[in-house]
């Protein structure tokens, strides 16, 4: 059995580590509101931008925009991932990453290529060992990234659906359904195909456009998947922070079970150097 | 009853206003542009500048945008736009420092910046300007 120095400086060293994952827990318990809060402010516009682009299936322009037109083959598609830039959060990233591998490797029975591009230092350094295309990444975006900082990771892949490059995009993230429930998501952004057919519009109608269709569209189209690309990205900060939190509790419970079970046995060991050192003492006497 | 057009402004970061309103005022990049009930459907991009919204009450409210989308449906306006605040909290002193940097850089010709984004530069900081000093007037007014 273990002498009680060693032991103590085992639940020494527990103690140490039970309050850094304390400490943890209360931050991310504390961002986890703060990106809550983000994610509720981000919703109004894309809601509307994803209203705006429902009135646009049912207008009848002369202008098709091939953002809206499925191609006619698909040879190639492209994945924009989003994961968090640290760890010791759960299983969320490992998750999501499982979902990908199993997306990519049904694309790739289908004869299909794929190009990722990565958003998150984790994403960036998991897809950066797999033999996949890794045609972009952004990192280091912090608790409260901005719409603008997204810009030049979802042109990447836009340009690449432009030249036709590939011939579909899909966003992949975690969805925050509560604190406990996190769900990973595959979103296809492109070609973008709003569902929900609506009555008062079904007329044969058209915008004006200004300057001209083309342009707006052009416009409007790249906004809608970045406001997409940024929501998926405030929803992801959620997730990060509220799995965090549940696994540096569970880490913190843990420890506090570790320290119970070691105390007994301190308590134990120490008890029976007492009991034998009274028992040869009063050996000792009765020998004299 | 006056006819009244719901109206939404939002930006990427959050929502700036939404409401009824007898008619809203954007500066779209084709000039000026006035909506009121039943505007037939359009769709435009705006120039950085202002936009207002005269409210059933008689008031007016103002909000900067720095650009953005405007959709128009016979009851509904949407503003998308790509930062938009309250014209009160554009930060003066702010604006006028991005100008003169803007400035700065448009005369410095060895500079490495962009040209055509200190122009850019230069026509938010003035319209942010513009959308400050109107409403210093109608503070006087009243």
């Amino acid at each position: 059995m273990a002498s009680g120095k060693e032991i103590r400086t085992q639940i020494g060293s527990i103690k140490n580590t039970q309050k850094i994952t304390s400490a943890m827990e209360m931050v991310a318990a504390s961002k986890m509101r703060k990106a809550q809060d983000r994610m509720a402010a981000t919703r109004p516009y894309s809601d509307k931008i994803y209203n705006v682009i429902q009135h646009l299936a049912f207008a009848h322009p002369e202008y098709k925009h091939p953002y809206l037109q499925d191609r006619e083959e698909t040879k190639r598609v492209g994945y924009i991932i989003i994961s968090s830039d640290r760890g010791l959060c759960g299983g969320l990233n490992n998750n999501l990453f499982k979902t990908v591998l199993k997306e990519l490797k049904e694309k790739s029975d289908k004869g299909l290529e794929v190009d990722v591009c990565t958003i998150g230092q984790k994403a960036s350094s998991f897809f950066g060992r797999l033999p996949v295309d890794h045609v972009g990444q952004a990192v280091q975006l912090g608790d409260a990234p901005h719409a603008h900082e997204l810009i030049g990771t979802v042109k990447v892949m836009l340009d690449a659906y432009n030249e036709g490059r590939i011939d579909s995009l899909y966003l992949v993230y975690n969805e925050f359904v509560n604190t406990m429930t996190q769900d990973d998501k595959v979103v296809r952004l492109l070609p973008a195909k709003p569902e929900k057919p609506s009555e008062e519009l079904s007329h044969h109608w058209d915008y004006i456009y200004e300057p001209d269709a083309k342009e707006v569209l052009d416009n409007l189209l790249v906004r809608y998947i970045e406001s997409l690309v940024y929501q998926g990205v405030v929803e992801n900060i959620a997730c990060e922070q509220a799995s965090r939190m549940i696994a540096m509790k569970s880490a913190s419970d843990n420890a506090g079970d570790l320290i119970d079970d070691l105390q007994l046995v301190y308590n134990k060991a120490r008890q029976a150097a007492i009991t034998q050192e009274i028992s040869e003492i009063v050996a000792g006497a009765a020998a004299v | 009853m006056a006819m009244t057009i719901h109206v939404d402004i939002v930006s990427a970061e959050n929502e700036i206003f939404t409401g009824q309103a007898e008619a809203v005022f954007a500066s779209a990049v084709e000039g000026e542009i006035g909506i009121y009930p039943r505007h037939t459907p359009l769709l435009t991009r705006l120039k950085p500048g202002e936009v207002r919204v005269l409210k059933s009450s008689g008031e007016e409210e103002q909000f900067y945008v720095s650009g953005g989308i405007l959709e128009v449906q016979p009851h509904l306006v949407t503003v998308l736009a790509d930062t938009a605040s309250r014209a009160a909290d554009v930060d003066e002193a702010a604006a006028l420092a991005a100008k003169a940097d803007a400035e700065r850089a448009l005369n410095d010709k060895s500079a490495k910046r962009d040209l055509a984004e200190a122009q850019k530069e230069l026509a938010e900081a003035m319209a942010q300007l513009r959308a400050i000093e109107r409403m210093r007037k109608g503070k006087k007014g009243h």
